[in-house]
């Protein structure tokens, strides 16, 4: 199943051509700059847009297409759409808000998606009396997340749902959203200028810069090219989905594994069978032709390198390491240790990992 | 009995007045279409034009030989002209500018992204209205109301004019002070009518301004 956006759309000053087919259920997130026409691509999925040109297509179930005519109003989409400024209806109560989208859904959805689970999942039960201008920024996104999910939606769209909210608020909502991915087989679209939401919620990532898709694909693939913007960022980094398989409280740490990779981190409480993601930043991967003695890294593993690509304004080459079958590195190092160590495309190396740079994100 | 039948009046001349005026007002604050401004003036005209000619239109039109009057009277027997129901029309006419211009800025005042929200609820054209919109914008709405209705109470040359000064039937308070100012000796009486119509008429303006006050923090504002 999958999740098919086309369209092209002229701004003064912006034209917009974007496409990309994800995967679903799943979160796919836009990720690029302000103004890149994000926002825009939200707008056409949820119909509050009429773009020049464009097919929007979920799970088989054409939602509008030019080329055919065909244009579903955004009230008969059932694509739920979270604003960025909540825009919760300031005259009725949070349940009122809550109750708004469910009592015009379709009876007959399957997976039906219940007030008492809603109410659960975002932590609603202590507003529900309460009116939507006495709530913080975090509760009023929570509640605007709730009622979009329970007008039943095929599709959930979020845009920039934390953006207007300071880091504390951001921390708040994370894991629900998080919580919300797990829970829910639901396709979810977010959009975001966050590369630590990209990191987080992402299993489809789509690159938007200057009102184009530059590149769509699994998360994991789009972070470690060196080819693409993201890479060249100071904070580069790869994304390891990884299990966790053991604790070793004697020696405080714990075990994570993956087709083949195994990483050892600082103990984490979350029980063995764990699925998580880790985060590992390009600048503290080390990387050696041979096994060094004497060292306090953890982890040395082995690999292949795939690509090397150079920053000559930053006098830095980003090494991508092939790790296993599925998973890579990304290796920020001097161009001289390249040329010292002989590193191109397919020669073997190892990279080591410090367990305090492992970021470990869910 | 002036005092109650202006009352009476000005009450149904609101009624008749308010759905067209919230017709027109979101017609104005919301939809693009050709002949807007053209609209827009005519709503206006009332408050530009001389009452005297208003009135007069109004017997054109729904005159016992008018082109609407003369129908009704041969289909419902119904005759407005210098009738008490005529005389709430002509209120109604005079002071629809006031009602929609009130309606048509709190409609304006009304943040499109929550009508964009209800849709993407499944919220269609009319449950949108009824149930975001109008509510949104109800201050409005009901402070246009209460001025319409507290203007009503000094209508005079259109009522004068389409509906007669009838005592008892059409004659309101203006037209009762106007007609005890042409009596002999009726200074006293004009007096007495002039304070109560002094009284009437802040009493709705303060009205307005408690209902708009009172309602805004129901509306989490």
């Amino acid at each position: 199943m999958t999740l098919s956006l086309a369209f092209r759309h002229a701004f003064p000053g912006l034209a917009l051509d974007i496409a990309f087919d994800a995967p679903t259920p799943g979160t796919t997130v836009l990720f690029g700059p302000s103004g890149a026409g994000k926002s825009t691509a939200a707008a056409v999925v949820a119909g509050l847009l009429r773009p020049l040109r464009g097919r929007v297509a979920i799970d088989g179930t054409v939602l509008a297409d030019s080329d055919s005519g065909r244009f579903l109003p955004p009230e008969r989409r059932r694509v739920g759409l979270v604003f960025q400024e909540a825009r919760l209806f300031p005259h009725i109560s949070v349940l009122g808000n809550l109750r708004y989208g469910l009592r015009r859904a379709p009876a007959d959805t399957p997976q039906r998606i219940e007030l008492a689970q809603v109410i659960d999942l975002l932590g609603l039960a202590a507003l529900l009396a309460r009116r939507p201008g006495t709530l913080s920024g975090g509760e009023r996104q929570r509640v605007a997340i709730g009622r979009a999910l329970l007008s039943q939606p095929r599709l959930l769209v979020m845009d920039e749902p934390l953006a207007s909210l300071d880091a504390p608020r951001k921390a708040e909502i994370l894991p629900y959203l998080a919580r919300l991915k797990t829970t829910l087989a639901l396709p979810i679209l977010y959009i975001t200028h966050a590369l630590e939401e990209v990191s987080r919620l992402a299993d489809t990532l789509v690159l938007i810069e200057a009102g184009r898709s530059l590149a769509a694909g699994p998360l994991a693939d789009i972070v470690s090219r060196g080819d693409l913007p993201l890479a060249a960022r100071d904070d580069a980094a790869a994304i390891l989905f990884l299990r966790v398989t053991a604790h070793d409280p004697a020696r405080r740490l714990t075990c994570l594994q993956a087709d083949g990779l195994m990483l050892l981190v600082p103990l984490l409480a979350s029980p063995p069978g764990t699925a998580l993601r880790v985060r590992v930043p390009a600048r503290e991967v080390i990387l050696a032709t041979e096994i060094p003695g004497g060292i306090s890294v953890h982890n040395i593993l082995p690999g292949e390198v795939r690509a090397v690509t150079e920053d000559a304004a930053r006098h830095a080459a980003l090494v991508e390491v092939a790790l296993g079958s599925a998973s890579a590195l990304l290796a920020r190092v001097t161009p001289d240790a390249v040329a010292r160590l002989c590193l191109g495309p397919g020669a073997p190396v190892l990279a080591l990992v410090k367990s305090m740079a492992v970021e470990v994100l869910v | 009995m002036a005092v109650r039948l202006t009352l009476v009046v000005a009450a149904w001349s609101v009624c008749i007045g308010l759905p067209p005026a919230l017709l027109a007002a979101t017609a104005l604050a919301r939809w693009r279409f050709p002949g807007r401004s053209a609209l827009d003036a005519l709503v206006h005209l009332p408050l530009v034009l001389p009452p005297v000619v208003v009135g007069w239109l109004l017997l054109l039109t729904f005159g016992i030989h008018g082109v609407i009057g003369a129908e009704l009277l041969a289909w419902f027997g119904v005759r407005l002209a210098f009738t008490r129901a005529g005389a709430s029309l002509a209120c109604a006419v005079m002071t629809f500018p006031l009602m929609v211009r009130a309606m048509r800025l709190s409609l304006e005042a009304v943040d499109p992204g929550f009508d964009q929200a209800a849709r993407t609820l499944g919220a269609g054209r009319f449950d949108r209205f009824v149930t975001i919109t109008l509510p949104l914008a109800a201050p409005g709405v009901l402070v246009g109301a209460i001025t319409a209705f507290a203007a009503s109470l000094g209508e005079f040359g259109a009522v004068i004019t389409f509906a007669a000064n009838i005592p008892g039937e059409t004659q309101t308070l203006p037209l009762a002070i106007y007609t005890a100012l042409q009596s002999p000796g009726g200074e006293a009486t004009a007096a007495r009518l002039s304070l109560i119509s002094v009284g009437l008429a802040l009493g709705g303006l303060l009205a307005a301004e408690f209902a708009a006050r009172r309602l805004r923090p129901l509306l989490g504002r």
